[in-house]
């Protein structure tokens, strides 16, 4: 048996022994996917369990360096464990903005003391880590930020709003992009600080949303103490940092319009609805076509995921696709949706009642409208695309 | 299957581009239409496309051909559509090909298939009897007589038509115009007493024809597949033209959008690029991602083709949608982004325009496979 072989038999072996049953079970609610932090309230005691059997061989985050408490596995390795915890249905013991995001910035960027510090937290789920990037007069222009930190000697202070900060209530840390050179290009003056959520002058402060409640906030931060040795990276390199970022974020964002093999057609929508066909047709022949259109599309966005994906397997990608798909994705999202409550008419619209589900429909409707702004607007995808593939922009 | 052409795919799409754009550029169908070709097509690049084994790729090894599938065929066709090549391609070494290879008989491949790889045998389809693609719309009739068939009707819109030596034509040998059932092919000379041929000359430039059957006396072999039972022959021919049509328009858009970015970095208003303005970008920006999107639906339907997949008609149908909307995204917008200069003869975007509209209608326009891939869908 070859060494990949039998690290399979084992981590199966191990996962079988170890995997609660309930944590087998499909993701229903927000719940049921642990976030972790100091406020996380388990929904059991066997999703407490897992985190932390997992953690402890550091397989929450299982390619990250073993000195700091990840897996220490091989490419191969996190493959076949991924695998394997998808044959059982395995969900994943911990997802976080500190596994998805500024772990790998820490990872690539990080001095020494910060990875011992972080690293070992993140990987264990002992932090709730929020982003502060986005401010309410800098949001596609986010290299424009105002958030300012000065030097005091030996520490920064840093006063300023940051705005759409996802969780931030709940959050513990968070990382943020504040203004380090006032007097520099803007791109040349950002640095990335990290600082406790409980620090003397942070406040947080929920936003509603056209679509209802949300995880987003408003985080004020006013003479905020943050120690020096919370720069990530150097002095004004965190534009670089950001970006990195971000395209962790976008790939996320724009697979948001790929629909799960289990979910419900638009068609079966329809047939439901208008209660039933007419000589095997849609009633509504108008209504027919249109969700003809959307299926189709949808199916060659899924091709595309595919085929990219294929692409650079074979090493023969163009790359910077991401841009593309995360616009293609989100307006095809917004789509599906728009015909979702088309197809179910003013209940489609309904804001309350126990029929209507409490309006969950409307309400994920107006929320899909953020798909095309979060993480770039759909305009600003089309920039990138412009400029980054195309080579249009230059002035002549 | 990886969604990625292989080694050999690859290398036919390369030499098919070297090919074309060296010795069939757009500048070779603007002269056959100046000069009113009476073939309307070059026979000298036909014989060299035929020499590069083009005519065979789809035909069996056993009758002589390369056997090299539909993926392969597909890159030929796409890069047809980039330089807008007139040649039998399509109707011959595609259609016919297809037909016989599916519904043949062992005599017909071995009489008609290896002549088709030589190239001295030429083709033409002629399913329609109107302007729109309506295959079970058939009103031609084939009334058994002795050992044979005696045909009467009208075929519209023939591709190729007027230069090809054989038609394959349906009609119908029971049934009324509509139903599904009582419909054949019909392989037929184009010489056949009572066949008579009218060139037709469409906006793109290309062959089309209308026949006349006037009492046509065939013999039984002449008929191709069951009689009566021709619905999945075409059905399958369906799939064939869509899923290479698409190629060909993948091509024509591919083409388009390139020399339209490449005129924005070029005109100069205001002082400035056209380039630069971001209101021209987006419109670029928004054709790349969709041209993105018809490139991925487009190798998954020839794929398809060549495993013989369940889901085949969806995918032809849902790639023929698709890329005739993209294609004419592109082909309007190439005209417009080219301003004043895009309207002129004098330009070779109005040709793309011109052909992508006529194959965009060839075997049914995008509304014909939007309804045809919700009824596969069964709503």
């Amino acid at each position: 048996m070859s060494d990949l072989e039998q690290f399979r038999a084992q981590t199966r072996e191990w996962l079988e022994a170890n995997c609660p049953a309930s944590q087998r079970l499909p993701v229903m609610e927000f719940e049921d996917r642990c976030w972790g932090g100091t406020k996380w309230c388990f929904v059991n005691e066997d999703q407490k369990r897992w985190l932390e059997v997992m953690a402890e061989r550091g397989w929450t985050a299982p390619d990250w360096p073993a000195e700091y408490g990840g897996g220490g596995l091989s490419k191969e390795e996190t493959k076949i464990l991924r695998e394997e915890m998808y044959r059982i249905d395995a969900r994943p013991p911990l997802f976080s903005m500190g596994l998805s995001m500024i772990g790998p910035a820490l990872l690539k960027y990080g001095s020494e003391e910060l990875k011992r510090q972080h690293i070992p937290n993140i990987v264990k789920g002992k932090i709730w880590w929020c982003q502060g990037y986005s401010e309410p007069n800098y949001g596609s222009d986010l290299a424009g930020l105002q958030t300012r930190c000065e030097d005091k000697g030996d520490h920064f202070l840093v006063n300023g709003q940051k705005v759409w900060t996802s969780y931030a209530e709940r959050a513990d840390w968070m990382f943020c992009l504040v203004r380090t050179d006032p007097d520099a290009v803007k791109h040349a003056g950002i640095s990335l600080v990290l600082f406790d959520m409980t620090t003397p002058g942070v406040r947080t402060s929920p936003i509603k949303l056209i679509s209802g409640n949300s995880p987003f906030c408003e985080t004020f931060l006013d003479d905020v103490r943050v120690e020096k040795d919370q720069l990530v990276g150097n002095i004004n390199q965190g534009w670089e940092l950001a970006s990195y970022l971000l395209t962790h974020e976008r790939a996320m964002i724009g697979n948001m319009g790929h629909t799960a093999a289990s979910e419900k057609s638009l068609h079966q929508h329809a047939i439901d609805v208008a209660g039933g066909l007419e000589n095997g047709q849609l009633g509504d022949s108008a209504l027919r076509t249109d969700i003809a259109q959307w299926e189709i599309d949808i199916l060659a966005f899924e091709l595309t995921q595919e085929r990219i994906d294929d692409e650079t397997k074979a090493g023969t990608g163009t790359g910077a696709t991401s841009s593309m798909l995360k616009y293609a994705g989100t307006e095809l999202n917004k789509q599906r949706f728009e015909l979702l409550t088309d197809i179910h008419g003013q209940a489609g619209l309904a804001w309350e009642g126990e029929a209507f589900d409490d309006g969950l429909l409307a309400s994920q409707w107006l929320r899909t409208k953020g798909n095309s702004i979060e993480g770039g607007t759909s305009e600003i995808q089309l920039n990138i695309i412009s400029k980054r593939i195309l080579g249009l922009g230059q002035k002549a | 299957m990886a969604l990625v052409l292989n080694e050999e795919q690859t290398m036919l799409k390369e030499s098919a581009q070297g090919f074309l754009s060296e010795h069939a550029p757009v500048s070779q169908l603007r002269q056959l239409r100046d000069e009113r070709s009476e073939t309307g097509y070059d026979k000298a690049t036909w014989q060299q496309m035929v020499e590069l084994g083009w005519s065979g790729i789809l035909v069996p090894e056993a009758h002589g051909g390369l056997a090299f599938g539909h993926v392969g065929m597909g890159q030929v066709m796409e890069e047809n559509g980039r330089t807008l090549t007139a040649s039998p391609l399509l109707s011959t070494a595609v259609l016919a090909t297809s037909a016989i290879n599916y519904a043949g008989t062992e005599t017909q491949k071995k009489a008609l298939l290896p002549a088709i790889v030589d190239g001295s045998l030429l083709f033409a389809l002629g399913l329609d009897e109107g302007p729109k693609y309506r295959p079970s719309l058939v009103k031609a009739t084939a009334t058994a007589s002795g050992e044979g068939y005696v045909l009467n009707g009208e075929k519209q819109f023939v591709a190729d038509g007027h230069i090809a030596d054989k038609l394959i034509v349906s009609a119908r040998t029971s049934g009324d115009a509509g139903d599904d059932q009582g419909v054949s092919l019909f392989i037929v000379d184009s010489v056949a007493s009572g066949v008579e041929i009218e060139r037709v000359h469409l906006a793109d430039s290309r062959n089309s024809a209308m026949l006349r059957l006037t009492h046509v006396t065939l013999p039984a072999d002449a008929r191709l597949g069951e009689q009566g039972g021709a619905t999945s022959l075409i059905n399958y021919l369906t799939d064939v033209a869509n899923i290479h049509l698409s190629a060909e328009l993948l091509g024509v858009s591919q083409e388009v959008f390139e020399r339209t970015v490449q005129y924005m970095k070029e005109r100069s208003q205001y002082g400035a690029l056209i380039g630069s303005y971001q209101a021209l970008q987006h419109r670029a920006a928004h054709m790349f991602s969709e041209i993105e999107l018809a490139k991925s639906i487009v190798i998954k339907a020839q794929q398809a083709l060549d495993a013989n997949d369940a889901q085949l008609s969806l995918l032809a149908s849902a790639c023929k949608a698709k890329v005739s909307d993209v294609a004419t995204l592109v082909t309007n917008e190439g005209v417009q982004l080219h301003g004043g200069i895009g309207m002129t003869d004098e330009l070779d975007i109005g040709f793309f325009m011109k052909r992508a509209r006529v194959a965009e209608q060839q075997f049914g326009d995008r509304r014909y496979h939007l309804k045809r891939f919700a009824s596969l869908q069964n709503y």
